[in-house]
């Protein structure tokens, strides 16, 4: 078999074919937002909003109403429970996220549990990349294509916000908008990457290709290309991998990211783990 | 613009947290193009005095004005500049001097903030004030302790914000720089920007600002610096324990 059929006999089956794109729109609108999350210092909330918004998809499911506002509703009704238990109890903040997002999580566990769908439950968990819809991919579609215009839109106000948000606040622009603004699009994103590879996984990718791009550049405006490239290309290449070793999809998605990642780590230019003490080598051997 | 009013004024402020009372009826006036220190111990209110001119702290009693305006009038003007203190900045942020300074510029700008050629015109003047233009394209956090002063004074330049309050500018800094910032905030004062610096270092401040503020939650002393720093005042605004350090060195 030669390389190109490799790449294409996959494809020869439309719910690979659908695979890749919905996991590719997923990738990139992840890899945007999580370019603010992991500057913000908001990784464990990322994790905590993609748990909570479940029960909030649930119960839109079962009123027929749409799932991005069920997860914005829930989304925003968990950081504002992580709020007030952080701000009235002597519980920290770590823990008040804890337990705010698990008990949120298993609240809609057990709605799922309850109600009469075709939803399988390992689905929400886990994801379900191969079993992606005609319809589902269109909602994906719309959605990501949405998140992804008003974080482009918005970048420069949200880098602000991520950057100096005192500075923010004295030239009139409001840092709680902005937060609510990052927040909302969390929530959406959420529910976008939550077909995808599951909500145990979701993390993942609004985390890892973020932190990718931070070490590999010194410029945002750069970080907002290169980790969505990579985040697109791990995908790419997870999808194919799960293909052919018939391991699961999403799972293998996560993991090419964090292959990614540690080979940054590892070997990244300017901010790798090797590569600086290979500058520090070359300036050593430049003085002596 | 009132310009018969001062640049900063605030009467009777009082602020609580809880039970603890972090300002106490606290009145200052702070005149046009004057540069004034703001001196305290930590914990003397001096943090939240500044919050409260900025509008992030809702004072329980009394009221600021900026240059005679509400501090949320003068937020949206882009009267207040701000340079934060050291630690409140992460200087590894993926930003470079050029992305900070034009951030002064966001409140003049649309709803997408995309800069016009007069917004780069207007940071490459507030870079070059500010003796950085060669630096412009590094990374934030690759400048000196000074330079990093300076990037921040820029972006308040850049805002051509007329009331520029400054948090600790000369902690971490060298003498070299000091001085340079020293030079530069006088130049701006000169040309009518008022200033307030919050301290607790005491050093540069006979050299630089005009009258200074002693402050214990209420405000001890306020007149020309040489008056206000006087041993006794000083005991008072830091505990007895700094008079007899000062009389044991000297």
């Amino acid at each position: 078999m030669n390389p190109l059929d490799l790449l294409l006999e996959p494809l020869g089956y439309e719910f690979m074919t659908r695979a890749l794109i919905t996991t590719v729109i997923a990738a990139i609108v992840c890899a945007v937002l999580s370019c603010w999350l992991v500057l913000v210092g908001w990784s464990l909330m990322g994790d905590a909003v993609s748990h909570a918004v479940l029960p909030g998809v649930v119960l839109a499911y079962i009123i027929g109403a749409p799932f991005a506002l069920g997860a914005l509703i829930f989304g925003f009704l968990a950081v504002i429970l992580i709020g007030v238990v952080r701000g009235t109890s002597r519980v920290k903040e770590d823990a008040a996220i804890g337990i705010v997002f698990t008990t949120l999580f298993a609240l809609g566990l057990v709605l799922i549990s309850v109600t009469p769908s075709q939803t399988d439950l390992n689905h929400i968990i886990f994801g379900n990349i191969l079993g992606v819809s005609e319809a589902d991919l269109v909602q994906i579609a719309v959605l990501g294509a949405i998140a992804f215009g008003v974080l482009v839109i918005k970048r420069r106000d949200l880098t602000l916000y991520a950057f100096d948000a005192t500075h923010a606040h004295t030239i009139g622009i409001s840092p709680k908008l902005l937060g609510a603004l990052l927040l909302g699009m969390l929530a959406l994103t959420a529910v976008v990457a939550l077909q995808v590879v599951g909500v145990i996984l979701v993390v993942a990718m609004l985390i890892i290709p973020g932190a990718t791009a931070y070490l590999l550049t010194d410029r945002f405006g750069r970080m907002l290309v290169v980790a969505p490239t990579i985040s697109a290309v791990c995908s790419v290449i997870g999808i194919y991998l799960s293909y052919y070793l018939d391991a699961a999809s999403g799972a293998m998605v996560v993991l090419a990211q964090g292959a990614a990642f540690t080979l940054v780590y590892l070997f990244g230019p300017r901010h790798g783990l090797l590569g600086r003490q290979l500058v520090r080598a070359r300036r050593r051997r430049a003085t002596a | 613009m009132n310009a018969a009013a001062p640049a900063i004024e605030t009467s009777g402020l009082i602020v609580r947290y809880g039970e603890t009372l972090a300002l106490d009826d606290v009145s200052i006036r702070v005149g046009t193009g004057r540069i004034c220190g703001l001196v305290g111990m930590n914990g003397s209110g001096k943090s939240t005095l500044f919050k409260s001119i900025m509008g992030i702290v809702r004072p329980d009693n009394g009221q600021v004005l900026i240059h005679g305006r509400t501090p949320a009038a003068a937020r949206k003007n882009g009267d207040l500049g701000y340079v934060p203190q050291s630690e409140d900045v992460d200087w590894s942020f993926p930003v470079s001097v050029r992305d900070v300074v034009m951030m002064g510029r966001y409140g003049h700008l649309g709803f997408t903030r995309r800069p016009r050629a007069a917004d780069h015109a207007a940071v490459a003047d507030a870079l070059a004030r500010v003796e950085l233009t060669e630096f412009a394209d590094r990374q934030i956090g690759q400048l000196s302790g000074g330079q990093k002063k300076r990037a921040f004074v820029a972006r308040g330049i850049a805002q051509q914000a007329s009331v520029l309050l400054m948090d600790e500018p000369f902690a971490g800094v060298d003498k070299r720089s000091e001085a340079t910032i020293v030079r530069l905030l006088k130049e701006l004062a000169a040309d009518g920007t008022s200033i307030l610096i919050s301290t607790h270092d005491l050093h540069a401040l006979p050299g630089l600002a005009d009258e200074s503020i002693l402050l214990l939650r209420r405000v001890l002393v306020h007149g020309p610096t040489a008056e206000v720093l006087t041993p006794g005042n000083l005991a008072l605004a830091f505990g007895f324990d700094v008079l007899e350090r000062t009389e044991a060195g000297a």
